[in-house]
């Protein structure tokens, strides 16, 4: 049978960011699938030699605006282990609000797109309703919407009044129940199911071998979270890992609906444990040294390596995204799918292209 | 403060990341660090349980390292960046993308802005070879 080559992106309807995938079909079946990327390739890594130490955490926050927060707290934490500082207990636990504050929208949004992608509308609008309660809380509490800085060396730079701390505990409440009232649609609707059970599977082993990072990975029995390190204030609560066994797009999906109510649950002990502190230790003197410091990113597991020399300029900073773990599997488990499946599997593994490409 | 690394030649890669995957360790990235005009050191992370280990290769730049792809998939990716940015090839790599990964040309490339690129276009006889030389940085 012929073969024929299919591109697929840079811009294509189910793709919130641009990356292209040449496909090779045989019929209606991939068998060949070589991804592209370098449409939002901007160098940050590189800015680290001409900006300060300092300057870097608005840039590490903008290599991806939907877990911005969480990329400048895995930079700050890697500047202060190579100092010997540490964040001030306040501090930690507001990291915690608020990094589980960008899982919890960012798992929204790709749920909506994820709904999207298959021909759902309403639930993505709904979803996307839920998810702006979130947004309002980003917004009062920082003063922006997605990129919300509170990041500093040492601390946070935005703090939590009583009366914040009630108005996001009762926002939760509602939140929850609406996420919660789309728990059956999202889990067992039979058009979700049709589109997304069976397909796009990657098994235990695989996902492990081909290096597979976050809800990818979870979503093939390995309970591995970043989260499960205790950085910030997470020594403090109860987590265990979120994990499904079926490797599929509805195991990836159930996954990600799980963490949200994780989140917030989250979220809900952080405030409960927040007492009265500094928000930030005093910082002295230049980083020097050698770090490599790890988070969970929404999409999975993200490693910073810095390397510092004693000036007010980093030598390095090397950034691994979990979207960059998570295209080799993709790449993997993409021929022997039909072509018409594409677009929801390729979505499944929630690609952040401006994270892959920094 | 340094990371925990163990430092091993280039020929030894390929042998003690099989001995690595083979004890049950994932791999996670590879780090590519400048030390000085002439030499590199490419760091190569695994995982196992929460707990990094590191290999740490040395290498002049334009060097060759062997690719780990063939026995981990999962670093072509970062083999081909590292291949765009910093001119390290990589022997064996199962999906080469020539040193455009992210869909420059060596001339378009070259200007960049804040790309730290080494790679040196070949000579080109079009028209606008006279910018094909920069050097990007």
């Amino acid at each position: 049978m012929a073969r024929t080559v299919i591109p697929f992106g840079p811009q294509h309807p189910v793709l919130p960011e641009p990356i292209h995938l040449s496909l090779v079909v045989e019929d209606e079946k991939v068998v060949e699938a070589l991804p592209t990327l370098g449409y939002v390739h901007r160098g940050l890594e590189m800015l680290a030699v001409k900006r300060d130490y300092n300057q870097m955490i608005q840039i590490v926050e903008r290599v991806c605006g939907i877990c911005s927060m969480i990329h400048s707290l895995c930079y700050c934490q890697g500047i202060e282990e190579m100092m010997g500082i540490q964040a001030p207990r306040r501090a930690r636990m507001l990291r915690v609000v608020w990094s589980e504050l960008h899982r919890l929208h960012s798992h929204l949004l790709w749920l909506g797109l994820f709904a999207d992608s298959f021909g759902f509308e309403s639930l993505f609008m709904q979803l996307w309703k839920i998810r702006e309660r979130i947004m309002d809380v980003n917004e009062s509490t920082t003063g922006n919407r997605v990129i919300v800085s509170v990041n500093v060396i040492g601390g946070v730079r935005a703090d939590l009044d009583e009366a914040q701390i009630r108005w996001i505990k009762d926002t939760l409440i509602e939140v929850e129940a609406s996420i919660r009232s789309l728990q059956s649609t999202i889990m067992n609707d039979a058009t979700v199911c049709k589109r997304t059970r069976g397909i796009g599977v990657l098994t235990q082993q695989a996902a492990y071998d081909l290096g597979a990072a976050g809800p990818m990975l979870r979503g093939s029995g390995v309970a591995q979270d970043m989260r499960q390190l205790k950085y910030a204030g997470f020594d403090e609560l109860n987590f265990e890992p979120v994990v499904e066994t079926a490797g599929d797009c509805w195991a990836r999906s159930t996954v990600r609906f799980r963490e949200s109510l994780q989140s917030i649950d989250l979220v809900r002990q952080a405030l409960d444990k927040l007492e009265p502190g500094d928000l930030a230790v005093k910082v002295k003197g230049k980083p020097e040294g050698e770090v490599i410091t790890r988070v969970e990113q929404p999409r999975g597991e993200c490693l910073y390596y810095l390397k510092g020399n004693g000036t007010n300029n980093l030598e390095r900073v090397r950034i691994r995204t979990p979207t960059f773990a998570n295209i080799p599997p993709l790449a993997a488990i993409l021929p022997g799918l039909d072509f018409a499946d594409v677009p929801v599997v390729v979505l499944s593994i929630d690609p952040c292209i401006s994270c892959t490409e920094r | 403060m340094t990371i925990n690394a163990t430092t091993i030649a280039p020929a030894q890669l390929l042998a003690e990341a099989t001995r690595l995957k083979n004890e049950g360790f994932r791999f996670v990235t590879m780090s590519s660090v400048e030390l000085d005009q002439t030499n590199m050191e490419i760091l190569y992370h695994f995982d196992r349980d929460l707990v990094l280990t590191n290999l740490r290769v040395p290498v002049e730049k334009g060097g060759k390292l062997p690719s780990l792809s063939g026995l981990l998939f999962g670093a072509f990716l970062v083999e081909n960046e590292i291949r765009d940015q910093f001119a390290i090839t990589f022997d064996g790599l199962v999906l080469d993308y020539q040193g455009k990964l992210y869909s420059e040309t060596a001339q378009t490339a070259a200007s960049s802005p804040f790309c730290k690129y080494h790679v040196k276009a070949e000579p080109s006889p079009a028209p606008d070879s006279q910018t094909s030389n920069q050097e990007g940085k």
